[in-house]
């Protein structure tokens, strides 16, 4: 898939961290045939004289991210989205493995689907992709789709995506009849019959500019749901993209009760609020070079109000939020210009994920290894042990490396992205921290600022 | 000065005093104007209302100048007098609706608007169902203003002004006043607008009628900018009667039927008994209180016929008064601009 490494690599000098082990210090890494021989303090005899060397002195080195939730597009939305494209943008935000969202048309709910994408990800993809199953047959929510032929094919999860699994019988029945495959339905939390044509937060800011508001009760309505009827049948659920104050405590009471459910959040639901919405001008929405009503805004679940982030935040610093996922949804930048309302919503994340995940570390909230153990080791155990290989830097395991500068302050250009997708409210905004080279099986796919 | 000294003889003060402070390209919502130049307006609009009553109505302020009314939802005073204002002080009005234009083709808001642009139009007043259609505009359109004539559920600056001019021509002021605002506020875009400018006008604005159809968290006090809202002066009270206590101005919004069926409402006959604008509620509020409505009105519903028709009505007056504050707008916008 991604061809041998044809040298060995010493990454010289980087400070290593690799949470699933516990380790934070300044070390090489040895990398020969895409497995990692050594890492830490490594011997000079122990390197070959021919080996490559790649300085990363003053850098840190971590297991590749992880990300558990992302939307590819293709096949059906390729101008928006491409396996290629994104699995481009993936690298460029230090992601090793995606997992894709199966909202394609046709939607990922049989095996040619499956095998389709896996295809696709081998011949165009430069990262691993996994592709996320159908919970039922085309999404819609009537009957469960093959599930077990899903996953023989090589789904990693199951979920409806944006549409969720509304009837809770149907819900009870996908989580009763996947749990002897060992693989987690992840639920889409939004209370249809309660969020009705909300497009952003219920809140101040949505009655000041006259938008339908989707109130928290959407999301934790849901949640508390899930939560039972996984404590019912024993099944396995994950809870996308938290974006409430009240989701944190759900997912922590369901954990003390030890129920089987895991969680994750994007990082805008961790660093920006509702106020966005109003163009960053909270006194006069017309005036000047900013404008309300900007639709890059525009998400599901919404962006929400600063004690959400709070929340938020502190769940995931504590461990009850087990991951950072991102919910990249690229779209064409047509499809944003028109009104709030219809305007489609998502947010292109891969490559500004980092670079806002590590405000929550600048910003003291939780520590560099707390913030790269929710970028990787997280996110494995919520897919489950066959990728505990792939987070982590133990010596014989699988060479994904992400090389990252956390104080390199940048712009965000949408134009420099390597996603189809230029939608982010970030367009303008500063960073600080970026990817300086990733690593798939030993071999760079994304180094010195390009795609290699 | 009157403005119509301004308009007669090339000498514009007033609006060169605002042009240092920045001229304004577009009339968005009430929210981005101080009250000096919410003022200007005002007392501009004094200037047009002269001219409106003229046996000649036909002034050349705007001659040469192109405005399109580009109304996506249905109109008719605010169009109407769109279009009688521009033609009033010269320029040349066309109109445009959703139905009939390239909108039924699938052309977009905005590819409407960059072929408007394109026309060599300098002013577009917009009507559109969703909030915010005129920022959308106003952000990508660089020669032409934007005039918001009312989006979706936002905002009704032009009416908001029209309201603020009524009540300043009859009670004298506005500072101090006792504004009672009485219905479906929620969904009302007058009532957004007119919460921002009476509150800017240092005037008291009460907000009544069923909780479920209350804007109860904008007024809610979150953030950094708690200190800053102006709206958290803004009172509300389900009650009317107790809302109406020595009230200066009670303004009732119109109550849309569907709101029955989503389920805002048990009834109209609740809400009647409970919300309508009744001369007997009015006794109530202070002897020369004014009753206003934005109109089009559901009489017997949200205010009663006896009281809309009455003499403290000044409902047609708000009527009239349009015509003159959107004359003094549109001056606003296109004078000065060479």
């Amino acid at each position: 898939m991604f061809g041998l490494a044809p040298d060995t690599i010493l990454i010289k000098g980087p400070r290593i961290i690799d949470p699933g082990r516990g380790v934070d210090e300044v070390g090489d890494i040895l990398i020969r045939d895409g497995v990692i021989l050594a890492s830490g303090t490594i011997s000079p005899d122990d390197i070959p004289e021919d080996c490559r060397v790649v300085e990363a002195g003053g850098l840190v080195a971590s297991p590749g991210f992880i990300d558990i939730h992302c939307h590819l597009r293709e096949p059906g939305y390729e101008y928006k989205e491409t396996i290629a494209a994104g699995t481009r943008a993936a690298a460029r935000g230090g992601f090793t493995s995606i997992c894709c969202m199966p909202n394609t048309d046709p939607p990922i709910d049989n095996s040619a689907m499956v095998e389709f994408i896996r295809q696709r990800a081998r011949d165009e993809g430069i990262v691993r992709v996994f592709p996320i199953g159908c919970v039922t047959k085309g999404r819609k929510g009537k009957e469960l789709s093959e599930m077990e032929e899903l996953a023989v094919a090589g789904v990693v999860a199951f979920s409806d995506d944006g549409d969720p699994v509304e009837d809770p019988n149907l819900m009870r029945l996908a989580l009763t009849y996947s749990s002897d495959l060992g693989l987690p339905v992840t639920n889409h939390c939004q209370d249809l019959s309660l969020s009705r044509n909300g497009v952003m937060a219920e809140g101040r800011v949505a009655t000041r500019l006259g938008l339908p508001g989707i109130p928290s009760a959407v999301e934790e309505a849901m949640m508390a749901r899930d939560i039972a009827l996984a404590e019912l049948t024993g099944g396995r659920i994950h809870l996308a993209h938290l974006s409430t104050a009240g989701s944190v405590p759900l997912v922590r009471q369901a954990r003390e009760r030890g129920i089987p459910v895991t969680a994750e959040v994007c990082p805008h639901h961790l660093t920006i609020t509702d106020e966005w919405v109003l163009g960053g001008q909270a006194t006069g929405t017309g005036t000047g070079e900013s404008f309300a009503y900007d639709t890059l805004t525009k998400v599901y679940p919404p962006l929400r109000g600063q004690q959400d982030v709070n929340a938020l935040v502190q769940g995931l610093a504590e461990g009850v939020i087990d991951c950072i996922a991102t919910d990249h949804a690229p779209h064409e930048l047509i499809s944003k210009l028109v009104t709030y309302q219809d305007a489609p919503s998502g947010i292109s994340a891969l490559e500004t994920a980092l670079g806002s995940a590590l405000q929550l570390v600048h910003g003291g909230h939780m520590s560099l290894i707390t913030l790269v153990e929710r970028m990787t080791v997280g996110p494995a155990r919520v897919l489950g042990a066959s990728f505990d290989h792939l987070s982590t830097l133990a010596p014989g395991t699988t060479a994904d490396i992400v090389i990252f500068d956390p104080d390199l302050e940048w712009v965000v250009d949408p134009n420099e992205f390597q996603s189809m997708g230029k939608n982010t409210p970030l367009q303008g905004a500063t960073l600080k921290g970026q990817v300086v080279a990733t690593m798939v099986q030993g071999r760079f796919v994304y180094q010195d600022g390009a795609v290699v | 000065m009157s403005l119509l000294n301004a308009i007669e003889t090339e000498a514009q003060p007033q609006i060169e005093a605002a042009a240092v402070r920045k001229r304004r390209r577009h009339v968005l919502d009430l929210d981005d104007f101080s009250q000096q130049e919410i003022l200007e307006v005002l007392e501009s609009a004094e200037g047009m209302s002269e001219v409106l009553h003229r046996d000649i109505k036909k002034v050349p302020a705007l001659r040469g100048r192109v405005v399109v009314t580009l109304f996506y939802e249905a109109s008719t005073r605010t169009r109407i007098s769109f279009e009688e204002a521009g033609k009033i002080l010269s320029a040349d009005v066309i109109n445009m609706s959703a139905s009939g234009s390239s909108t039924e083709k699938g052309e977009s808001l905005l590819n409407t608007g960059l072929t408007i642009q394109a026309m060599g139009v300098d002013i577009i007043v917009i009507r559109h169902p969703h909030s915010g259609a005129p920022y959308l505009l106003a952000q990508h359109l660089d020669r032409v203003g934007i005039i918001n004539a009312g989006d979706g559920i936002h905002a009704h600056p032009t009416q908001a002004l029209l309201d603020l001019y009524t009540v300043k021509e009859k009670l004298g002021r506005l500072e101090g006043l006792k504004i009672v605002i009485v219905g479906d506020v929620l969904h009302s875009r007058v009532a957004r607008s007119n919460i921002w400018g009476f509150v800017k006008m240092g005037a008291q604005v009460i907000l009544c009628g069923p909780s479920t159809l209350l804007p109860l968290d904008m007024l809610r006090p979150s953030g950094n900018d708690d200190q800053d809202n102006p709206l958290a002066s803004v009172q509300v009270e389900t009650n009317l009667d107790r809302a109406l206590e020595g009230a200066d101005v009670v303004m009732a919004l119109r109550l849309q039927a569907e709101r029955q069926n989503g389920g805002f409402l048990p009834s109209m006959r609740e809400y009647i008994r409970r919300w309508q604008v009744t001369e007997a509620r009015l006794s109530r509020a202070n002897p020369d209180a004014l009753v206003m409505h934005p109109g089009p009105m559901n009489e017997g519903i949200e205010i009663s016929s006896t009281l809309a028709h009455g003499g403290r009505s000044v409902i047609e007056q708000q009527v009239t008064n349009g015509v003159a504050i959107r004359m003094a707008l549109l001056y606003h916008l296109s004078a000065g601009g060479e």
